[in-house]
């Protein structure tokens, strides 16, 4: 197998990401989010952008960077409550927000890095989220017809990976990674340890490398915790 | 006297049964881990990917790596699986999880809840909640029975953006325990030393009482 899809580091890893592009970003809170990649992002200065991301980062890391230097047009969530900027963009009119279900927001991935453009979900029937859509009964429940989603550019964040672009996550930085992974046109990863073919064991690949296109190994990680919770020992 | 906040995680604590799956919301919600009975064995849902979430960690011990879905640093239990987000709902929308225990801003008495927006004012975001409402068979709401304001939040009809419709089964506050009923809310137990008489005079939608309605045990 030769199918080497290293790039040299973040920067490099965005070519071709223009003004006006739908990105997605995994990570849950600040936990498993691409950090490379979103401050080359923020360097790029690509505007425009639809990000699709559970959340929006806090004021000052993750994707309330791309916030404060207005490069997000509008953002496709379903929770933002931990970034004061996001609130003030949005109740403002600058920013569009399309608010949706978490686990709608994870099955529209999942779809569209799956080859299927809409299922229905009993998520948000007779909520304001199924305005417009199409629902219908199923044995007697109803459910709300929700589309695919996908994207020019999937960022996502690793533990480590080898150059074939096999994926394997840590503990619950995993969350959004994977499905985001396989909807993306382009999928860039960046993982902390990039290590060469047979080193993941087959049988541990999350991520098969057939989704990933480009892979680095990212530097300097912050791993920012947003609720500190510890218990004293005994 | 009415509940404080641990008292009302005691009595919901009080409705889980050994072997149950059970996803517990942020606030509240949280602290009924605190107060699991002995004897009763629960596998605690997070719907950020995992299943069978442990204490908060020891001070030193924290991994960034390793949260629950309010974001709080946790650990793991032998016996804990990680997984991405469509599978943890995958198992939430298929009724694998038990019990769901959450907080409202608003409740009304034909079963329907709001908690995800305030419009033009305060818009966070459903998070899982709606997938959350829309799947569970058995939903616990828990929250204060009146707003800062002092209005009530059980209502006849919500007055803000709902997050399902017609799914609350059963509500604890601060002054009693309700069962949502298709004649309203069925009060069931009152806060110790909380009277029927303020209960009604602090809900606004239909309240069903029905004989003596014993005081709650904690």
């Amino acid at each position: 197998m030769n199918m080497d899809k290293r790039v040299t580091d973040a920067d490099a890893a965005l070519k071709g990401l223009k003004d006006g592009m739908t990105l997605m970003a995994g990570g849950f809170g600040l936990c498993g989010i691409p950090e490379n990649l979103i401050a080359a992002l923020a360097r790029n200065g690509a505007k425009n952008l639809t990000c699709i991301s559970n959340n929006a980062g806090v004021d000052d890391f993750g994707l309330g960077l791309l916030l404060k230097t207005k490069q997000i047009k509008k953002m496709i969530a379903s929770y933002v409550g931990e970034n004061a900027e996001f609130e003030r963009q949005m109740l403002s009119g600058e920013l569009e927000v399309d608010l949706i279900p978490q686990g709608t927001l994870a099955e529209r991935c999942r779809a569209g890095g799956s080859g299927i453009p809409a299922f229905f979900t009993p998520a948000g029937y007779g909520t304001e989220v199924a305005e417009g859509k199409e629902t219908r009964e199923f044995d007697g429940k109803m459910y709300v017809m929700e589309r695919w989603l996908r994207a020019d550019f999937s960022l996502v964040k690793a533990w480590k990976g080898d150059t074939e672009g096999n994926l394997v996550f840590k503990n619950t930085a995993r969350n959004f990674n994977p499905l985001m992974a396989m909807a993306g046109t382009i999928t860039i990863a960046e993982v902390e340890h990039l290590v060469k073919p047979g080193e993941i064991e087959p049988d541990h690949v999350h991520t098969p490398g057939i989704f990933v296109h480009r892979i680095f190994q990212g530097k300097n990680y912050e791993k920012r915790i947003e609720q500190r919770t510890v218990r004293k020992r005994a | 006297m009415a509940l404080d906040k641990n008292q009302i995680a005691k009595r919901i604590a009080r409705e889980l049964q050994d072997g149950y799956y059970v996803n517990l919301g942020i606030g509240i919600p949280t602290l009924v881990a605190n107060h699991i009975p002995p004897g009763i064995n629960v596998t605690l849902q997070s719907e950020n990917g995992l299943l069978g979430m442990g204490p908060f960690p020891f001070e030193g011990e924290e991994d960034a790596d390793l949260i629950n879905a309010g974001k709080q640093t946790v650990t793991l239990l032998p016996g804990s699986a990680i997984f991405d987000s469509a599978t943890s709902f995958a198992m939430i929308r298929a009724q694998k999880v038990n019990l769901t225990v959450l907080g409202a801003m608003e409740v009304s008495d034909n079963g329907d809840i709001a908690s995800w927006k305030i419009p033009g004012k305060m818009v966070k975001g459903m998070g899982g909640a709606m997938d959350l409402v829309a799947s569970a068979e058995n939903i616990i709401v828990c929250m204060m029975h009146t707003n800062k304001a002092g209005e009530s939040k059980l209502l006849k009809k919500c007055s803000l953006p709902l997050t399902g419709v017609g799914c609350v089964k059963r509500i604890i506050t601060d002054l009693g325990m309700f069962e949502v009923t298709p004649a309203g809310f069925k009060l069931t137990e009152r806060a110790p030393g909380v009277s029927v008489e303020e209960i009604q005079g602090k809900t606004e939608g239909r309240l069903v009482v029905e004989g003596e309605v014993k005081e709650m045990e904690l």
